[in-house]
């Protein structure tokens, strides 16, 4: 290494590709987020269920199993539609859970300490690096939700055997739509909350806020108002919405399916503006 | 899509040569950005293409504006603007590629060793990663953040920060190095030191620099160019090597013996003249040469004990700038 030249030197070797420079920004924020390791013990807490699952799917399709833990018959457990709607459900809340920690982190630490000017000085534009960062949470929460629901749709399918993979395999398109749909909403609003606030543990407050004050306040709208639009507020009551619906499974809402579509992709397109206010090199003041 | 490396961009602009005339490193055709109702920068027209540019004016002149504009940060709203031949509304991407642009104000990744942050910048700008951390170190070694390289940058001091974001501004190479006051908060030692890596890095002659400051002494000591800009126009341009050339014919002679006659033989030769106590100063007219001076003075006995041509300082120029 020629690190004894201290004299300047101009480059004038072979660059990467311009479209490989956002894999540059996620390859540096992911080794930063599990230097954390709070965060990584978080990360690997996320498994336990799904290895719970993978068990249950053993024990479902195994009856000599089963009977040996009490006589209970194979309708104790039954791999259909609504277990992997329960395993969306859990997996989504430790999504959050994860995304409250990690999310506020990648985005506001920059804004912070000014480094915006530097990474857009650069041949690198603003929606690569939003890109960039967002591939980070995107990919975490890949990793949590929609990967190990498909490995527990193959091993489940393995097991019972064609007929049944034939018949369900419309879950494994409703797992990864629903996945990819909540790990939008969630990379969003962390990422839109933290450039807004510029500091990273109030982000992470404001996000629980947000899901959960949400939650509080449309129910008080409904209440006050004696309506039911309330819910509209509710960004987990519209996601439970869509998911119902799309494991077609039934349930009472007040909100059909399309409308909460519809409201989520306008929080996300809410989300996706303030992003692009806030990412800027410098604001002007007009 | 191909996943080999490209040809550096960086050799896209050619070196200065004797035969063709240098790229302007900076071309401005009545250049205007506005903010709101706000004019910042006013039909600004000029063509720079020194080695060293300074970039003067008072705070708020427009100096930050008109780098941040040419970087693509900012919109022009009439007018165009090349950056080494590059235009600045289509391609933004290519001028940043060539440029090393150091902001004025913090900036950094608090929880980032100094040695990953240059490494990760230089990448971004498309060196693979092995020579982006080669050079990440050079650039390090160069400013002189060698021991403190693996440090965090949250824990550096003002200074420190400051020759990082140096380093993250020439680790990948660029053909342009943009400083926006480079030595803002540094003490006088680190101010010098600051200075003398401006001027080694000029010297290399492999990049231009455009120093933006308020600090005329800054200027001064590094550019040959200077752009002095008030209230969003061109208030100067001047080249300071030129300007210190045709200063040649101020001189200011402290003497020994001179009385009125040997004023008035000097005054007789065309030449202004202004005397105080044993000093005296003018101005040469034309042809007449020091050594004029020198033949009037031994034959009236008059001894020259010192001769000085009296340059205009850049305060002078600025304040001239300023006043007109």
């Amino acid at each position: 290494m020629a690190v004894y030249r201290r004299t300047y030197t101009s480059y004038s070797g072979p660059l990467t590709p311009a479209w490989s420079r956002s894999l540059v920004l996620f390859r540096y924020s992911r080794r930063k987020l599990f230097q954390s390791k709070l965060q990584t013990a978080l990360f690997v807490l996320c498994f336990f269920y799904p290895l719970a699952c993978l068990l249950m799917i053993y024990a479902a399709n195994n009856l000599s199993v089963l009977e040996r833990l009490g006589g209970l018959g194979s309708s104790f457990i039954k791999i259909d539609n609504k277990f992997f709607l329960s395993f969306i459900e859990v997996q989504g809340v430790l999504a959050f859970v994860l995304t409250a920690f990690t999310g506020p982190g990648l985005i506001s630490p920059d804004l912070a300490n000014g480094a915006l000017p530097l990474y857009l000085c650069r041949p690198f534009s603003r929606a690569e690096y939003i890109l960039g960062k967002a591939s980070v949470l995107a990919i975490v929460l890949s990793q949590i939700t929609w990967i190990p629901g498909l490995v527990l749709f193959a091993v489940q399918s393995s097991l019972a055997g064609a007929g049944w993979t034939w018949n369900h395999l419309w879950i494994a398109g409703s797992m990864v739509l629903s996945s990819l749909l909540w790990i939008i909403v969630l990379s969003l609003l962390a990422m839109a909350l933290s450039a807004w606030v510029k500091w990273r543990i109030v982000a992470g407050a404001l996000l629980l806020g947000v899901m959960f004050f949400g939650a509080g306040f449309a129910q008080a709208v409904n209440a006050v108002l004696r309506t039911q639009s309330g819910h509209f507020l509710n960004i987990v009551y519209l996601m439970g919405t869509v998911w119902t619906s799309l494991f077609r499974v039934d349930m009472e809402g007040s909100i059909t399916p399309p409308e909460a579509w519809i409201a989520l992709l306008i929080y996300c397109a809410i989300c996706l503006m303030l992003l692009v206010r806030r990412v800027r090199a410098y604001e002007v003041v007009k | 899509m191909s996943t080999t490396l490209q040809p550096g961009a960086a050799d896209a602009i050619s070196q200065p040569t004797s035969a063709a005339p240098p790229t302007p490193v900076i071309e401005l055709q009545g250049l205007s950005v506005r903010f709101g109702k706000r004019d910042i920068l006013k039909d600004l027209t000029c063509s720079l293409r020194g080695r060293a540019i300074g970039l003067l004016g008072p705070n708020g002149a427009g100096k930050s504006t008109l780098i941040n504009t040419l970087l693509g940060f900012y919109k022009p709203s009439s007018g165009s603007a090349r950056v080494l031949g590059s235009d600045i509304r289509t391609e933004t991407r290519r001028i940043r590629s060539l440029v090393g642009y150091m902001p004025e104000n913090d900036a950094f990744i608090s929880k980032m060793s100094a040695v990953s942050f240059v490494q990760m910048m230089a990448e971004l700008c498309g060196l693979p990663s092995s020579v982006a951390l080669e050079r990440a170190h050079e650039a390090l070694f160069q400013v002189g953040l060698a021991e403190a390289r693996y440090r965090e940058l949250g824990t550096y001091s003002l200074g420190m920060k400051q020759l990082a974001k140096l380093a993250q501004a020439i680790a990948h190479g660029p053909k342009l190095l943009i400083l926006d006051e480079p030595t803002n908060g540094l003490d006088p030692s680190a101010r010098q030191r600051m200075i003398r890596m401006i001027t080694d890095i000029r010297d290399s002659r492999q990049l231009q620099i455009v120093l933006c400051s308020h600090l005329l002494r800054d200027v001064e000591d590094t550019c040959e160019e200077v752009l002095i800009l008030n209230q969003g126009r061109v208030a100067h341009y001047s080249n300071l090597e030129e300007e210190r050339k045709a200063n040649k014919r101020f001189l200011e002679l402290e003497t020994y013996g001179a009385n009125g006659d040997f004023t008035e033989a000097i005054e007789k030769l065309g030449c202004e003249c202004a005397v105080t106590a044993n000093r005296l100063k003018m101005i040469l007219a034309d042809g007449v040469e020091v050594r004029d001076i020198y033949r009037i003075a031994a034959e009236r006995d008059v001894r020259i004990r010192r001769l000085n041509f009296r340059r205009d300082t850049l305060e002078d120029i600025f304040l001239k700038a300023m006043g007109s």
